[in-house]
C-alpha cells in the first residue's frame, strides 16, 4: 500500500522521485562532466518529468479501469449473443458431430485397435498435432531456461550499485520427519499410479500427458520432501536432456514411418492388435510412453528451474 | 431469457469464467495475477470446447458393451482441449520465467513500481 501512496503522490506532483534516490542524483551534481550522466542530460530533463507527460498519465490512470470495464461488458455482450444463437447444448445436429467423428468411432477400433477413441485419435489419426504439442512443452522448458539459467545479474539502469536485497527466508522441508514418512508412503503410489494411466492410454481414459503430469507430480514431491541432492542421482541434466531428446526422435521416426506406409499404400509391420489387450493398439502404447517421459521430465524440470534455477 | 440461460448453462458460465479472466488481466497491477486471469480465460476455453462436443445423453468415447456409433460423444473436441492444456501450460511457464526476471531487475512485481523504477533509472 505504500507504493500505491508514492506513486499516487507522484502523479500528483508532490514527490519528486529524485528525492527519494539520492544516489541516483549524486553523480550528475557532483560530477556534471561525467561520460554517462552527459549523455542522459542531453536529451532528457534531468530534474522532473515534463508537467504535460505527468497529467497525460493522470488522466490515463483515471481513465483507465473505466474503459477496460466497458471493453469486458462488450465482450461479454457480444459472447453473449453468440452463444444464444449456437445451436442447441447436448444436440445431435450441432455442426461439429458431422462425418469426421462418425468415422472415427465407426472404424477406429479396427484400425487402430485402440479401446479409447480419444487415444486413438490423438495418437493414430492426428499425431501430428501431438508431435506439435510435445514439441511446444520442449519448446518451452528450453525458454524457461534460457531466461533462469544464466546466473549473471543484468543491469538494465547502467547503475554503478543496485541494491542487493537479502533473499526471503525460506521453510526447508528436507528435514521435517512428518512430511518424510508421508512422502515414502506415498510417492511409490503415486508412480504407481502414474505408470498404471501411461500403459492405460489405449484403454482407459488417460495416457501419456495424464500420466507423465502425475510421474512429474511424484518427482516433485520426492524432491521437495528429500532435497534436490536425492533426485540428482537419477534425474539430472544429462538425463533430462536424453530423455527429452530420445522420446521426441522416437516419436517423430516411428510416425514418420506409419505415415509413409499409410500415405503410400505399403504393407506395415505395425499390427493393431488385439483390441483390449494391453500389448495392442500398435504405436499407441509406445507413442504413450514417449510422451509421458517428455510431460514427466518437462514437470519436474519446470519445477526445478523455478526452485533452484537449475535442472 | 432464464429458460435460454439453462438451455446452454455451459456455455454461459464459459463466457463469464472468459471475462473474469480477461478482468483480472486487465485491471490487476501485479503480474502473477494478470497470470491467473489468462489462466481462468484458458480453463473457460476448456469448458466451451468440452462442451461443443457433448451430446445429450451420450457416454465418453471408449468401447462399452451393447453401445453403437450413435451412443457416443464426439471425440474431437476432447483432443483439442488436451492441445489447449498442453499450450496454456508452456505459455504459463514461459510467463512466469519473465515475470521471476523482471523481480531480478526491479525487486517488485507491480507494474506501476517497475513504471517508477524505470523512470527513476532513466535519469
Amino acid at each position: 500500500m505504500k507504493s500505491n501512496e508514492t506513486w499516487k503522490s507522484w502523479l500528483r506532483g508532490d514527490l519528486d522521485l529524485t528525492d527519494t534516490l539520492p544516489e541516483a542524483q549524486m553523480p550528475s551534481a557532483l560530477e556534471p562532466t561525467g561520460t554517462e550522466t552527459s549523455q542522459t542530460s542531453g536529451e532528457e530533463q534531468p530534474a522532473s518529468m515534463k508537467t504535460l507527460e505527468r497529467w497525460e498519465l493522470h488522466l490515463f490512470q483515471k481513465l483507465y479501469p473505466f474503459f477496460a470495464v466497458l471493453m469486458g461488458l462488450a465482450i461479454v455482450v457480444v459472447l453473449m449473443a453468440t452463444v444464444f444463437s449456437l445451436p442447441r447444448f447436448g444436440g445431435e445436429d450441432v455442426p461439429a458431430n458431422n462425418e469426421v467423428a462418425e468415422r472415427y468411432l465407426a472404424d477406429g477400433i479396427e484400425e487402430t485397435g485402440a479401446i479409447n477413441f480419444v487415444a486413438g485419435m490423438i495418437l493414430d489419426y492426428r499425431a501430428f498435432d501431438t508431435l506439435g504439442e510435445s514439441h511446444v512443452l520442449f519448446t518451452g522448458v528450453c525458454a524457461v531456461i534460457l531466461l533462469l539459467e544464466s546466473t549473471e545479474e543484468v543491469n538494465i539502469f547502467r547503475r554503478k550499485k543496485t541494491k542487493k536485497r537479502a533473499p526471503a527466508p525460506r521453510l526447508d522441508l528436507t528435514k521435517d520427519p512428518i512430511l518424510h514418512q508421508a512422502a515414502l508412503f506415498i510417492v511409490p503410489i503415486i508412480f504407481l499410479f502414474g505408470i498404471y494411466v501411461v500403459f492405460n492410454g489405449h484403454l482407459s481414459p488417460g495416457g501419456g500427458f495424464s500420466g507423465g503430469a502425475i510421474l512429474g507430480a511424484g518427482l516433485i514431491v520426492y524432491a521437495s520432501a528429500f532435497g534436490f541432492e536425492q533426485t540428482e542421482r537419477f534425474m539430472n541434466r544429462k538425463v533430462f536432456r536424453m530423455v527429452t531428446l530420445c522420446a521426441l526422435c522416437f516419436y517423430s521416426l516411428s510416425k514418420c514411418y506409419s505415415f509413409f506406409t499409410g500415405a503410400n499404400h505399403l504393407e506395415s509391420f505395425i499390427s493393431p492388435g488385439t483390441p483390449g489387450n494391453i500389448f495392442s493398439a500398435g504405436l499407441i502404447l509406445p507413442l504413450n510412453i514417449a510422451v509421458g517421459a517428455v510431460v514427466a521430465c518437462t514437470m519436474y524440470g519446470l519445477f526445478s528451474l523455478f526452485e533452484r534455477g537449475k535442472i | 431469457m432464464l429458460d435460454q440461460i439453462l438451455a446452454c448453462l455451459p456455455e454461459v458460465v464459459a463466457v463469464l469464467l472468459y471475462a473474469i479472466g480477461f478482468m483480472l488481466l486487465l485491471l490487476h497491477k501485479n503480474l502473477i495475477k494478470k497470470i491467473i486471469g489468462l489462466n481462468i480465460m484458458d480453463t473457460s476455453m476448456y469448458l466451451f470446447l468440452a462442451s461443443m462436443g457433448y451430446i445429450q445423453g451420450n457416454i465418453a468415447p471408449i468401447l462399452t458393451e451393447g453401445a453403437t456409433v450413435a451412443d457416443y460423444i464426439n471425440p474431437i473436441p476432447s483432443g483439442l482441449v488436451l492441445t489447449g492444456i498442453v499450450v496454456s501450460v508452456s505459455t504459463t511457464a514461459l510467463m512466469l520465467a519473465l515475470v521471476i526476471r523482471l523481480y531480478r531487475a526491479y525487486h517488485t512485481l507491480n507494474l506501476d513500481e517497475i513504471y517508477i523504477e524505470i523512470q527513476r533509472g532513466r535519469r
